[in-house]
């Protein structure tokens, strides 16, 4: 069982940071909602710390995931292909060789790698708020509502680069580079 | 005893950059796929091209006016649903304008 160094970095970005971003934001979505009924709002309860380590690490999650992806698992992803190369290891230049997968190229990593980066600018606010201002939070419905909606922005933004960066990614993997033998004996 | 109000303008003012930071994004990125020039000015790192300079400065953007806006509404209270409204509107053409056909309709192609 081999995977090559670049499926490993693209896992990594994808599976480790992007998928536990996605869950971490939801759960933070649930958390927001739980905390701005009334009853709650009515005690003005300071943040707990197992909420700030939370909320902490839902966001170095979402800018792990998009660092990661536009500086590492991008590049190779839309390097140039030179002439009579292999396709299979310049996955952009594979897409967009064939009118029927070009859409995932043009339509999904176009969409992908520039909405992205909303989820964690928006994590970012919802989680500053949450922490530092947990009184206006407390005291105002229209704060709550704000949050509210970021929080549920930062879930669509990396729900849709999360759902487009999977597909793109099993129509034209990333591969190549050092291969690392996880198990078995590759002869 | 009551608890006095906390100002809302350090919370106003990171919800309204967040929402034109995340405008910004969007503009910045139909305008580098609508100019060459532009795109090639915001190819800070070649490997990734001109996406590298697009989510640099939007967040550069995104940061100097939450840092500008806090320390201007540190202590003021603001009317809060005017700010909320206009992050919200911000918000919603960021994300509209990263969706690649809108950014081609208003290119014309």
């Amino acid at each position: 069982m081999e995977l090559t160094h670049r499926e490993l970095i693209t896992a990594i970005h994808g599976m480790l940071f992007g998928g536990f971003f996605l869950m971490a934001v939801f759960g933070a979505f649930i958390l927001l909602l739980e905390l701005s009924s009334s009853d709650r709002c009515a005690a003005e309860a300071p943040a707990r710390p197992w909420q700030a380590v939370y909320l902490i690490a839902m966001v170095a999650l979402g800018w792990a995931a998009v660092v990661s992806g536009a500086c590492i698992v991008y590049p190779w992803y839309r390097a140039v292909a030179p002439a009579g190369a292999d396709l299979t290891l310049y996955p952009k230049f594979l897409l967009t060789a064939h009118p029927a997968t070009a859409g995932w190229h043009n339509l999904g990593m176009e969409w992908k790698e520039h909405v992205a980066w909303i989820a964690p600018m928006a994590a970012t606010m919802v989680a500053w708020i949450m922490i530092k201002h947990r009184a206006a939070w407390n005291a105002s419905c229209q704060v709550r509502n704000a949050v509210l909606g970021f929080a549920a922005a930062a879930f669509l933004a990396a729900a849709i680069a999360g759902g487009w960066g999977a597909a793109i990614n099993k129509k034209a993997p990333v591969e190549g580079g050092r291969t690392y033998q996880l198990m078995g004996n590759a002869r | 005893m009551t608890t006095p109000t906390p100002p809302n303008g350090p919370v106003a003012a990171a919800v309204l950059s967040c929402g034109s930071g995340c405008f910004a994004l969007g503009v910045l990125a139909v305008a580098a796929d609508g100019s060459k020039a532009l795109a090639a000015a915001l190819n800070f790192y070649k490997p990734s091209g001109p996406l590298s300079g697009v989510t640099t400065v939007a967040i550069a953007l995104w940061l100097a006016c939450w840092v500008v806006l806090a320390i201007r509404w540190k202590s003021k209270q603001l009317a809060f649903a005017k700010v909320s409204a206009a992050a919200f509107v911000f918000l919603a053409l960021g994300l509209l304008l990263t969706f690649p056909p809108f950014g081609d309709l208003l290119l014309g192609r």
